[in-house]
C-alpha cells in the first residue's frame, strides 16, 4: 500500500463525508441487502452464479412479503449451505432428494410456499427419479434449478448437463457423447409432463438476464397460490473455478457455448 | 366400551396410525406389508384428513417423511426388507437431524430379493445403525397383532419425547396373521408449532434449519456427543422386555417378536417333560435389556437364543450374559418359521444335555 493510499484510508475527513447523513438518506439508497439475505459472507467463489441466484430469490421473498410463509430445501452441492444465507426456515436434503423433501413439506403444509434449490448433478443425475415424479404429480412447489454443466462441489466432475466435448475431471478429453451419453435437457423433458404449470430457462450472467430470472422466480411463487402444478425455473449458470476461467471469461463462455445448447426463454407458460 | 376387532397385523397397524392422529404416510408397495398403504389409501383421508401418498420409490418415501416430519407433524412410513435397505441413507439423515417419525419394517427373508416369507434378518440393520454413521433408532418388536396396534401410539410418543426416529420391527407372519385386537380411541389430529420445526419463520424468532451437516470436525463431534448422550438417556428410561416363567427357570430361551411366542410354546412343552424353561422376550431391541438378561443368567444353567436368521440378536445376548453361562443359538433362515418341536429339540441337544 502506498503512503497516499494509507493516508486516504485514515483520513477522518474522508470517512465523515461518505457517512454524512445528508447523503445517506432513504431516497438516495439505490441498492440494499434484502432482509431475507443474511449479512454474512458467502462461501461461493468470486463470480459464481449461485450468489446472484440467492440474492434475487431473497429479493422476491421480500417483495412478495412471504418470509414467514416460505420453507426452502437446500440440496447437496455447492449450495448446500444456502440456509446459512437465507433468513427463512429451511431443510437440508440428501443428494438428489430435495424435491421429495419439498413434497413432504408441502403435503402437510399446503398453505405455505415451498421451494427446492438444486444443482444439475443433484436434480438431473442422482435425483432424476424424484424430479420427474415430483413434477409429474404436479406438486405445488417451485423448483429452482442451477445448471452450471458441472459438479461444482466435488471439484469439477462431469454432470448430466456437461456439454459435448466439454472437459471435466472425469471427461478429461472432453465429453464423448458416444460413451458418456448426450447432455440431458431435463427442463424440456419436464415441460412435457402435465403436472408442470410453468417451465422456464433463464440465466444470471448479465443484468438484463438477472432481472428476467428474478421475474421468473416471482411468477413461480405467485403461481404456487393457484395450486395448478409445479413451477420450474432453470438458471443456466457458471462455475468459474471448475471451468478454470475468470468470472468474466466464464460468463462469455456461458454466452457462447451454454446458451446455444440451452436456449433461454419460457418453455411452458400457463394457458389461462 | 372396548372396541374389539379381528384384524390382520398390517391392518391393525394402519388403523392405529389413523387413530394415533398421524398426519401423513408416505410409502411404496412391497410384500408382505402392502396392506398398510392400501388400508390407509382407503380409510385415512376421509376419516381424519391424513395425507397418504404413494411415492415413486422407498428413497423418495423416506425423504418425503424427512421433509414432512421436519414440520413437527406426526409422519410415518412402512416397508419390508429390500425397501428398508433403500431407505437407509435417509434414515441416517433423519436420526442426525433429530426429526421424530415412525418407521415400520415388516421383515421378510433375505438377503437380496429373498422371499416374501417372514424373517428376522434385519436385526443388525435395525439396531446397529443400518445407514452410515453413529446413530440409533428406538426399535420396538411386537409379538402380537395387539402390539402392532399399541406400538404405533407408543412409537409416536417416544419419537417426539426424544426427537428420534422410532422403528417398529416386525415380520411378514405378524403382518399377515389375523388376531383379536382392542383398538384405542381416535386421537385428535392437532397441530402444535414446535420450537425446532420448519413451518415458516415468525418475524420475532430465529429461523429453523433441519440439517445433519456440519463441515467443522469439532462442531460435528459436538453433535455426535449430543446424540450419544440422548441414546444413553434412552437406555436409562426405555428398556422394555417380557420375562415369561423365568422365576424358577433352570434354562432360558431368548427370542423377539413372533418367535418369542413359538418359544413360549416350546418352553411349556419342556416343562411338561420336567425341564424348567423360561422365555425372555426383548420388546425394545434398542435399548436392549442387557441388565435383565445378565441378572437372569446368574440363576440359570444355560441360554438358547432363537431367531429367524443366522444369529444376530444372539450377539447382544452374549454381550449381556458376558460368559456367565453358555449361550447357544438355533435359527431358521430364508423365511422358514421354526416350530416348537424343533426348538425344544435344539434346547435339549444344545443346552440341557450339555449344561452342568
Ligand atoms: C449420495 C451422495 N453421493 C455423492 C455425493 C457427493 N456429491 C456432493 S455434491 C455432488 C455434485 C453436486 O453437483 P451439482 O448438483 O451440479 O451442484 P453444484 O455444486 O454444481 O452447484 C456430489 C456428487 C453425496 N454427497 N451424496
Ligand atoms: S465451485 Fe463452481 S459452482 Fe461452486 S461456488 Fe465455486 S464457482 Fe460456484
Ligand atoms: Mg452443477
Amino acid at each position: 500500500m502506498s503512503m497516499n493510499e494509507r493516508d486516504l484510508l485514515e483520513d477522518k475527513h474522508f470517512e465523515q463525508v461518505i457517512s454524512d447523513e445528508s447523503i445517506c438518506t432513504k431516497e438516495n439508497i439505490v441498492y440494499e441487502k434484502p432482509e431475507t439475505l443474511l449479512d454474512v459472507s458467502m462461501h461461493y467463489c468470486p463470480g459464481c452464479g449461485h450468489g446472484v441466484a440467492h440474492r434475487i430469490l431473497a429479493e422476491v421473498i421480500d417483495e412478495l412479503g412471504i418470509q414467514q410463509e416460505v420453507i426452502g430445501v437446500a440440496p447437496v452441492g455447492c449450495s448446500v449451505l444456502a440456509y446459512n444465507y437465507l433468513n427463512i426456515d429451511m431443510s437440508e436434503a440428501a443428494h438428489g432428494r430435495a424435491s421429495a423433501v419439498a413434497t413432504g413439506i408441502k403435503r402437510v403444509l399446503p398453505e405455505k410456499y415451498v421451494f427446492s434449490y438444486q444443482g444439475d448433478g443433484d436434480l438431473a443425475a442422482i435425483g432424476t427419479g424424484e424430479t420427474i415424479h415430483t413434477c409429474n404429480r404436479g406438486e405445488n412447489i417451485l423448483i429452482i434449478f442451477i445448471n452450471n454443466g458441472i459438479y461444482g462441489m466435488t471439484g469439477g466432475q462431469m454432470a448430466p448437463t456437461t456439454l459435448p466435448g466439454m472437459k471435466s475431471t472425469t471427461s478429461p478429453f472432453g465429453r464423448d457423447v458416444a460413451t458418456m451419453g448426450a447432455p440431458l435437457k431435463i427442463t424440456e423433458l419436464l415441460a412435457q409432463l402435465p403436472g408442470t404449470y410453468y417451465v422456464t430457462r433463464q440465466s444470471v450472467h448479465k443484468p438484463l438476464n438477472v432481472r428476467k430470472a428474478k421475474k421468473a422466480i416471482q411468477k413461480g411463487f405467485e403461481y404456487q397460490k393457484l395450486n395448478k402444478g409445479t413451477c420450474f425455473v432453470e438458471i443456466v449458470s457458471n462455475c468459474p473455478s471448475n471451468w478454470k476461467m475468470t468470472p468474466v471469461e466464464s460468463n462469455k463462455w456461458l454466452d457462447e457455448n451454454m446458451l446455444p445448447f440451452y436456449p433461454l426463454g419460457d418453455i411452458k407458460v400457463p394457458k389461462d | 366400551m372396548k372396541e374389539l376387532k379381528l384384524m390382520k397385523g398390517n391392518e391393525a397397524l394402519a388403523e392405529a396410525a389413523i387413530r394415533a392422529g398421524c398426519d401423513a404416510y408416505f410409502g411404496y408397495p412391497i410384500t408382505p406389508q402392502s396392506e398398510v398403504l392400501e388400508y390407509l389409501s382407503r380409510e385415512a383421508h376421509a376419516r381424519t384428513g391424513m395425507v397418504v401418498l404413494q411415492a415413486e420409490s422407498e428413497v423418495a418415501a423416506i425423504n418425503m417423511v424427512y421433509g414432512a416430519a421436519g414440520t413437527g407433524k406426526k409422519i410415518m412410513t412402512s416397508s419390508s426388507s429390500p425397501g428398508m435397505s433403500l431407505m437407509q441413507e435417509g434414515v441416517s439423515y433423519i436420526a442426525c437431524a433429530e426429526v421424530p417419525c415412525l418407521l415400520v419394517n415388516v421383515n421378510r427373508g433375505g438377503p437380496g430379493l429373498g422371499t416374501i416369507q417372514p424373517g428376522q434378518g434385519d436385526y443388525f440393520q435395525s439396531v446397529k445403525g443400518g445407514g452410515h454413521g453413529d446413530y440409533k433408532l428406538i426399535v420396538l418388536a411386537p409379538s402380537t397383532v395387539q402390539e402392532m396396534s399399541d406400538f404405533v401410539k407408543q412409537g409416536f410418543d417416544l419419537a417426539f419425547k426424544y426427537r428420534n426416529p422410532v422403528l417398529i420391527l416386525t415380520d411378514g407372519a405378524l403382518g399377515q396373521m389375523m388376531e383379536k385386537v382392542e383398538l384405542f380411541p381416535q386421537q385428535e389430529r392437532k397441530f402444535e408449532r414446535l420450537d425446532w420445526a420448519t413451518v415458516g419463520k415468525p418475524a420475532d424468532k430465529e429461523k429453523n434449519v433441519i440439517t445433519s451437516l456440519n463441515l467443522k470436525a469439532e462442531a460435528m463431534e459436538v453433535i455426535n456427543i449430543h446424540l450419544q448422550e440422548k441414546y444413553r438417556e434412552i437406555e436409562k428410561n426405555e428398556i422394555r422386555y417380557e420375562a415369561i416363567n423365568c422365576e424358577d427357570a433352570d434354562y432360558i430361551i431368548t427370542a423377539y417378536g413372533l418367535v418369542a411366542r413359538i418359544c413360549t410354546k416350546a418352553a411349556q412343552m419342556a416343562r411338561e417333560k420336567g425341564i424348567k424353561v423360561g422365555v425372555i422376550r426383548p420388546i425394545s431391541l434398542f435399548p436392549f435389556p442387557y441388565k435383565a438378561i445378565n441378572d437372569y443368567a446368574s440363576k440359570v444353567h444355560g441360554i438358547l437364543d432363537v431367531e429367524m436368521n443366522a444369529g444376530q440378536m444372539v450377539e447382544d445376548v452374549r454381550l449381556a450374559v458376558n460368559g456367565k453361562v453358555p449361550v447357544e443359538f438355533y435359527g431358521r433362515m430364508g423365511g422358514v418359521v421354526p416350530d416348537p418341536d424343533e426348538i425344544l429339540k435344539a434346547l435339549e441337544e444344545k443346552i440341557v444335555g450339555v449344561a452342568v
